[in-house]
């Protein structure tokens, strides 16, 4: 019942929705934005890029099975049909899903889509080693196999075609709540059969979606067209755009990119706006600028395996000594970030405000506690003991080590701090080989779900020994919050609002062992021209490039 | 009255008078020096100029509030128009010992972060000249007494590290040293120490000295006063230290400033690209990399250490060029002439 209710809500909804964008076209259809980025995301692949930026580009260009609603607030989180026609029949105990493919569909180099493009999509992710193919599409029968070896990877009974009758077949090990979200991500967009199982880098794939990559050099820029084969088939999950044209230009620096944008020669820039610049454009062009909540997370993971930090206590302290205002202050203000103590982000499933490290411990931080602090210090018998930051090495990072520099020193520590390339510092906080002690890094989530934060950065599974790719950074593995994640994961397949009370005091439990430090919540700030017209915010994504308009 | 004065005995004066007494002319070169002297001095002040202004340049201070004409003032102020964004230090004062030159991003003053700055800038180029003038005059003098294996083996050695482009490999070694520091058995240099950059400085630099050296040896080896040492049967070792380094003293003296000056902006290019001094320690490149992101609201943060690595660059150059001019034997003979 609740379901048919909900279904008739969206019906009504799409209904009301449709015919203002479809006016929306006539008047507004046509023009070029222009996007201007300091550097390109890397690779086009779809199924390897694994980049904010790449993830925002690809959505008017490629679609999955499923995506994420194109749309505003909470809607932009919620997963409609998009290659398929509905949303999949779940049998067998939550472990099968089947899918029926939308007919009539064509890829932007005229190919039709099929069955066998969804098979060959999902092989693919394995064939070429997908980022994400041991993590998110390793629950998929035959998994394994694939994960072993790549190249001759057939996913055999997992995923399964049917050419007659037009259906995908889905297999999964175990119940998985979050499979639909996963499908969703970029990473398993439905690519041509024919598209060769290595990166494509810089040569563009024919795609579904309302646009196509028609040209792309990654030092000069990416010409984004319209797809001259598609029709709207979902308006929710593919509208169809405004621009004719999005050109991305990559190069310019923030302070350039800022004053194109001023002068009307740029629409929009991908990079964070420079600090020095937030003042004047925050009293002088109030109008072009959009603050929008994102579930991100900027914290600073303790080393749980290594002096000092392998002391509960001594994490504790530095939690307790850091001063978010201080941190907010260095991020731009209030306007910009929220103090944080705990793991999951505000309006996030599973959180529930808790903050057991601030002056009045409750549900906020209010004011660090260094005297508290300072005693824990003391109680751990780690005073005196060096401890290096490594950080990122970018304006905001080098001043939030520094900070963090100077409240250790003023605990106990002998402290310094390392900025580190980029480029490298993520890699480096992880690999165990570098014995970081102490880091300041983010994590932006992958998809709205506790376990995207919680088991992904804090789970046993997530730690691995002298890798690159070990993102439990802090090395933190305790066996009863894992069973309990576990528990939580295996819960959400039944009832959704049971898991979310467990991860929130799998929360809880995590934000008082302090394995990392919460530093704050941060916001999206986007500057926009002043001929951007209906500017849309996906919690997701970020903003909708497409749905905007600049005539 | 002339003739006598042409028949009386003339007083000579050594090389060295010689050499000082063209010096002291040369108007530019003591300009020069003067300048950098004072510069020197001011940036050896800085411990005394932090104690008295009561700064602690290396330490976060974002809530601090300072007074200026009996008015409290925050180091950090907010915007309060519009949506309210952003934070942005306090400009220069102009009264010294209260942020004579504003602060930076985390609310330090910048003027004693400069003058520590440029502490640790002379520091590392002094004493990565001192390292290179020692280990290349060392290589120099091998190479080109001994020939041979070892000046082929050296010379290689020499030509291998020239190859290098030299800010390429200065950032290649600071980057690999940076987080682990070194540890080369019971030597042991921790990553944040200002040892790291003066080696590395000291390293690339080596050929630079060592090839000119090399070849003035050469030319010693087959003078005259060489053979006849050799021939009376003077060990190597003291003919190297008692012939052959006194001749090519005033070539040393005259690499120490031009030396320095490359050192120093080497140096401030490696800690502007966060390889060379690491924060919360300053140095002029240091400055200038935190100034960067304030270039569009206070622009003296980075424009001030810009401007000091400038002029004590520009006068070593002028001073070494001078000492250059006073210690070249053509130069003396046109004093002479004088």
């Amino acid at each position: 019942m609740k379901k048919l209710l909900l279904a008739a809500a969206a019906l009504l909804a799409g209904s009301w929705l449709a015919p203002a964008h479809a006016e929306y076209l006539k008047e507004h259809r046509g023009g070029t934005i222009r996007l201007l980025a300091r550097s390109a995301a890397g690779t086009l692949d779809p199924h390897i890029n694994y980049t904010d930026q790449g993830w925002q580009m690809y959505q008017p260009i490629y679609d999955g099975l499923v995506a994420f609603r194109k749309a505003e607030g909470v809607e932009g989180f919620s997963i409609v049909p998009d290659l398929a026609e509905a949303l999949p029949e779940v049998s067998n105990d939550g472990k099968t899903f089947t899918f029926k493919l939308r007919k009539g569909i064509k890829f932007s180099n005229g190919q039709d889509l099929g069955v066998k493009d969804v098979v060959a999509s999902f092989q693919r992710i394995f064939k070429i080693s997908g980022p994400t193919s041991g993590t998110f599409y390793a629950g998929i029968v035959g998994a394994d196999k694939c994960l072993a070896d790549t190249k001759s990877c057939t996913l055999e009974g997992g995923v399964v075609a049917d050419e007659a009758a037009g259906t995908i077949t889905l297999n999964l090990i175990k119940p998985d709540a979050e499979i639909l979200y996963k499908l969703a991500l970029p990473h398993a967009v439905i690519l041509p059969s024919d598209t060769p199982a290595e990166d494509m880098g810089s040569k563009p794939i024919p795609s579904t979606g309302a646009y196509m990559i028609s040209a792309f050099d990654p030092n000069k820029g990416m010409t984004v067209s319209r797809n001259p084969n598609f029709k709207q088939w979902s308006e929710e999950a593919q509208p169809d755009g405004y621009p004719d044209v999005v050109q991305y230009d990559f190069g310019l620096s923030e302070e350039a990119a800022v004053t194109a944008i001023q002068n009307g020669e740029a629409d929009w820039m991908f990079d964070a706006l420079p600090s020095d610049r937030l003042g004047e454009l925050g009293s002088k062009s109030m109008d072009q600028l959009h603050i929008s909540p994102l579930s991100a997370w900027w914290y600073a993971p303790l080393n749980t395996r290594m002096a000092p930090f392998d002391n509960e206590k001594a994490r504790q302290a530095v939690a307790y000594a850091v001063d978010r205002n201080t941190l907010v202050k260095l991020f731009g203000g209030k306007v910009l970030a929220s103090p944080v103590c705990q793991v999951l982000p505000p309006d996030f499933p599973g959180h529930e405000d808790y903050c057991p490290f601030t002056k009045n411990p409750g549900a906020k931080w209010s004011a660090p506690d260094v005297e508290k602090a300072k005693q824990l210090v003391e109680e751990s018998g780690t005073k005196g003991q060096k401890v290096t930051i490594i950080v990122e090495d970018t304006a905001i990072s080098r001043s939030i080590g520094v900070y963090l520099q100077s409240v250790l020193t003023n605990i106990g520590y002998v402290a310094d701090v390392k900025p580190i390339s980029s480029n490298l510092q993520f890699t480096y906080i992880q690999n165990t080989n570098n014995k970081v002690q102490m880091s300041v890094t983010q994590w932006y989530k992958d998809y709205p779900a506790a376990s995207d934060f919680l088991n992904i950065l804090f789970s046993c599974a997530s730690y691995r020994e002298g890798s690159d790719a070990s993102i439990n950074i802090s090395g933190f593995c305790d066996k009863d919050i894992d069973a309990q994640m576990q528990k939580a994961l295996d819960l959400g397949v039944t009832d959704q609002k049971a898991a979310d009370k467990l991860w929130a005091a799998i929360d809880k439990q995590v934000t008082d062992k302090a394995p990392a430090v919460g530093l704050f919540t941060p916001k999206r700030l986007d500057f926009v021209s002043k001929r951007i017209g209906n500017f849309k915010f996906n919690p997701q994504f970020n903003w909708i490039i497409t749905q905007s308009w600049v005539q | 009255m002339s003739s006598q004065v042409a028949a009386m005995p003339r007083k000579t004066r050594g090389p060295w008078a010689v050499a000082f007494a063209k010096l002291a002319t040369d108007r530019a070169a003591m300009a020069s020096l003067a300048v950098f002297l004072i510069i020197v001095l001011a940036c050896f002040s800085a411990p005394l100029y932090a104690k008295w202004a009561g700064t602690d340049p290396f330490a976060s201070t974002l809530d601090a509030v300072i007074q200026i004409d009996g008015a409290d003032v925050p180091v950090m102020e907010q915007s309060t128009e519009g949506l309210g964004l952003g934070y942005t230090p306090i400009g220069p004062t102009w009264r010294l010992g209260n942020y004579f030159l504003g602060a930076d991003s985390q609310g330090r003053d910048v003027m004693a972060r400069l003058l520590y700055g440029g502490l640790n800038s002379l520091l590392i180029s002094g004493a990565a000249t001192i390292f290179t003038l020692i280990v290349g005059t060392m290589a120099g003098l091998i190479a080109g007494y001994f020939g041979g294996i070892t000046d082929t083996v050296l010379s290689r050695l020499l030509d291998v590290l020239w190859a290098f482009p030299i800010y390429l490999l200065a950032i290649s070694l600071s980057i690999v040293t940076i987080a682990q520091g070194i540890a080369i058995g019971p030597i042991e240099i921790q990553s944040g120490s200002l040892w790291l950059p003066i080696i590395i400085i000291g390293i690339v630099y080596i050929p630079y000295v060592a090839r000119p050296i090399r070849g003035q040896v050469l030319a010693l080896r087959h003078s005259e006063f060489v053979f006849a040492a050799i021939n009376l049967g003077v060990p190597g070792w003291r003919i190297l230290w008692r012939d052959i380094l006194p001749n090519i003293t005033t070539t040393l003296i005259v690499f120490v400033p031009l030396m320095m000056a490359l050192n120093m902006l080497t140096e401030s290019a490696l800690s502007f690209l966060s390889i060379g001094v690491q924060p919360p320690a300053a140095s002029w490149g240091t400055i200038i990399q935190d100034g960067q992101a304030l270039l569009y609201t206070r622009p003296l943060v980075a424009l001030v250490p810009g401007l000091a690595i400038a002029v004590s660059v520009m006068a070593l150059n002028v001073f070494g060029d001078g000492l250059r001019d006073a210690l070249d034997p053509r130069s003396k003979v046109r004093l002479g002439r004088d």
